[in-house]
């Protein structure tokens, strides 16, 4: 027991106090709280760093996800939550039901036409800093529904997308590693790719003019916001 | 079963052949239109109410089971396929074609409810109008839609807009009317009760429930169009997989492959048989769970315990599907004349895996008995909460566990056999309590049979002689069934009544693929059990409806 405690101790000639001994457990006190953190410290009680780098670490290692469940994916997600996977060993938290406690929505699934301006309105009630990770192939590129008349293809043409994991679905292990990606991410400060997305919330009168729009006229009012698909240009 | 008890019923029920029927029409009959599971009796748009109070009336025809709509080169036709909750061997289809300039048909309401919502799909997707519908508006696309995408002149890259209309507050328009105090409330797209993105606008009054609809298609993902591109013969069969999702892979697949061997007349090997048994049982234990495990949540808000053992035992079970089919969810096991492959090997590892799973259940139901159903408190919320009279619940074409907890006796496993079901001794689970406990309790026993049938088929697979291990049927390459040939046949999915429609035109893909979903007739039901109720009482009922969206919007 004693010889494993040493390798954690570093430079004990240097830094040597009854309040370090009692911190690593040297004198053999209670050595539950020894770290990896204490390893990576040395012997040392203080550390130095940016503000902003500390803040990143925190950011990755304490993560709420958004309870937020569209299709088939969303199954293997609860399992990646629940038993035997358990996602909160990794600091990703349990799932909250609200955007407004949310820094992570994971997109489980199809996103089609009429759930696209809900889900980018789910989004923006998140509080920034905000993540998305994308799960399975729908999320990708429409997956097996692409070709489908009202599936949107891709949760990158509504919302910027930080990770993509692919698969249908993908095993909760993906998910997790995913996640991990995600956290590591953050932790190294790098935001998400800037993503032109062609679908928008925007307000009926601010659309061109064109055949649709004129039909429309009636039904829609002037500020109500809708999101106009193109579908000709969808890849 | 006494003699004279059954003379009164066969004077009702008596009309089963299709000579029978023509002439219980009479001159309502314009000509027929047989198809391969039934006769199909062709009638004038302007008598479909006529047609349909006789059959329901006078030939017991009481189970509307699914509303096709298609577009010909030269008309519209819309297909009612009725049974009844009796005995659904018994079948017959009634065909209502219309002109394409104007294709308008009576509506089927009056008859039967559940022929609400099937029209307002068949408007929504085909473009039919139903006269004396009480609702007719688009159903699973957005109300500013853009022409009708399953019919023949449908232009797929025409531009759509969607309005994003409930973002306004809700509170600032609360109340209905001007008297009255009552508040409009969302419930979902995005919300945790609504088991997806189902969307319910409610109006309570206090907290009771005034009125519940729901608004679904926030996962319609054209599963018949997906369906109408693919080949029968290797395209198609992934995607029963994901109608209903949770789990019960096997059970939609075999919708499928019953429909497509019964079409192309391809045999199925015994040996396969019970092998497809075993594993969509697996699948229904794995379904009900989730479905107890989130009934559970709903109720208790109970994130912990109920949930995470419901998951655990569904993580058990999903090993043993992996081990079988090598996927956890979407297993793409099936084929045309069989399943892919065998066993795996070693098969005594796999069946013992089986078995030690089957030896713990009972056990673990016995948990669930403890925390769930003997639990005071749950009782309190579901025991006569949620009711659906037997009779409300036909007339909606309710289905399933559904059906079965308002002591509706209908399980087409035993009813309309298929598989290897009928060769092996088990019972379906009915309760008479029509409220959500006894739905509750209806999924808890049938765990119980969905064991005892996979226990039975273990014992066989294990003696089945070496060289009589075929798993598949020699089937073409290439399916074209005849042209003009048509069919509805329905297996008992997780959830109900899982039908498929196909209608052959002589190529390798189908012309017209309907799926008829349990759960779409379940829904409908919501607002029966819930107005007038409060408002928590919805959301358990809304939990024991156990609804998958995968499978409602399709």
């Amino acid at each position: 027991m004693s010889s494993e405690q040493e390798r954690f101790v570093t430079d004990t000639s240097q830094v040597g106090s009854d309040t370090r001994d009692a911190r690593i457990g040297a004198s053999g006190t209670d050595n539950r709280f020894n770290s990896k953190l204490r390893e990576a410290f040395g012997s040392s009680p203080f550390i130095l760093t940016k503000f902003d780098r500390f803040m990143e670490w925190v950011r990755g290692s304490s993560m709420f996800m958004l309870q937020f469940g569209i299709a088939c994916c969303s199954i293997e997600m609860m399992h990646t939550y629940a038993v035997k996977h358990d996602l909160d060993r990794f600091g990703a938290g349990v799932p909250r039901a609200s955007p407004r406690q949310a820094d992570v929505i994971i997109v489980p699934g199809t996103i089609v036409s009429k759930f696209a301006p809900r889900m980018k309105r789910v989004y923006d009630q998140m509080p920034e800093p905000k993540f998305v990770v994308g799960m399975g192939s729908c999320t990708i590129s429409g997956g097996p529904f692409q070709e489908g008349y009202n599936v949107v293809k891709g949760a990158e043409e509504v919302i910027p997308v930080d990770i993509h994991v692919p698969g249908c679905p993908p095993r909760p292990e993906a998910l997790i590693y995913g996640v991990a990606k995600l956290q590591e991410r953050i932790a190294n400060g790098e935001s998400s790719p800037v993503t032109v997305k062609p679908y928008e919330l925007e307000q009926f009168s601010d659309l061109d003019q064109d055949e649709v729009v004129d039909k429309l006229a009636d039904e829609i009012d002037e500020d109500d916001l809708v999101m106009r698909y193109n579908w000709a240009d969808s890849p | 079963m006494s003699l004279e008890e059954s003379t009164p019923d066969t004077v009702d029920t008596g009309v089963t052949t299709a000579e029978e029927i023509e002439a219980l029409l009479g001159d309502l009959v314009l000509d027929r239109d047989d198809h391969l599971n039934a006769p199909g009796f062709v009638v004038r748009p302007d008598q479909v109410q006529d047609t349909l109070f006789r059959l329901r009336d006078e030939a017991g025809f009481d189970h509307l089971s699914c509303v096709t709509a298609q577009e010909y080169e030269d008309r519209y036709e819309s297909i009612y396929h009725l049974k009844k909750y009796d005995d659904p061997t018994d079948e017959v289809s009634v065909v209502v074609p219309t002109p394409t300039d104007n294709p308008v048909s009576e509506s089927a309401e009056p008859v039967y409810r559940t022929a609400e919502w099937h029209e307002r799909e068949a408007y929504d997707l085909v473009g039919i109008d139903y006269d004396d519908h009480p609702d007719l508006r688009r159903i699973l696309l957005p109300e500013t839609w853009q022409g009708h995408p399953l019919s023949r002149d449908y232009d797929q890259d025409r531009p759509q807009v969607v309005p994003l209309r409930e973002h306004a507050n809700p509170l600032q328009e609360d109340h209905e009317g001007d008297e009255d105090d009552t508040m409009f409330l969302n419930i979902g797209p995005h919300h945790p009760a609504t088991h997806g993105v189902l969307h319910l606008k409610t109006v309570l009054d206090g907290e009771q429930v005034v009125d519940v609809e729901s608004d679904i298609g926030y996962l319609h993902r054209c599963e018949e169009q997906i369906c109408q591109q693919g080949t029968y013969r290797y395209q198609i069969m992934p995607y029963p997989d994901r109608w209903d999702y949770i789990s019960a892979g096997l059970l939609n697949e075999w919708a499928y492959a019953r429909v497509a061997e019964d079409l192309a007349d391809i045999e199925v090997p015994e040996y396969a048989q019970v092998i497809r048994t075993m594993g969509a049982e697996l699948c229904r234990i794995a379904a009900h769970m989730l479905a107890v495990g989130t009934f559970a949540l709903d109720v208790y808000g109970d994130f912990t315990a109920i949930f995470m053992y419901a998951v655990r035992d569904r993580e058990k079970v999903q090993n043993i599907l992996e081990e079988l089919t090598g996927q956890r969810l979407m297993f793409n096991y099936f084929r045309l004349g069989g399943v892919v492959w065998d066993l795996p090997e070693p098969r005594e590892d796999f069946f013992e895996m089986i078995r030690d799973f089957l030896d713990d259940l009972p056990e673990a139901l016995e948990e669930y008995h403890d925390m769930i159903s003997a639990n005071e408190i749950l009782q309190v919320r579901t025991v006569d909460t949620g009711v659906l009279p037997p009779e409300v619940a036909k007339s909606y074409g309710a289905t399933g566990p559904v059906a079965r907890g308002s002591g509706v006796d209908y399980d087409l496993r035993r009813d309309d056999p298929y598989g290897y079901y009928d060769e092996l001794d088990w019972n379906v689970a009915v309760e008479d309590g029509c409220d959500n406990y006894s739905r509750l309790l209806v999924r808890l026993r049938e765990v119980e049979e969905s064991a005892k049938i996979i226990e039975q088929c273990v014992d066989l697979l294990e003696d089945w002689p070496e060289d009589e291990r075929t798993i598949q049927s020699n089937v073409p390459r290439t399916i074209r069934p005849d042209d003009d040939t048509e069919i509805y046949r329905a297996v008992e999915g997780a959830k109900g009544e899982l039908g498929i429609y196909v209608r052959a035109d002589g190529t390798e893909k189908p012309a017209r693929f309907k799926i008829r979903s349990p759960c779409f007739s379940n829904l409908q039901t919501l607002p029966e059990m819930s107005n007038g109720e409060y408002i928590p009482d919805l959301i358990a009922s809304l939990g024991s409806l156990d609804i998958v969206l995968g499978e409602v919007d399709r």
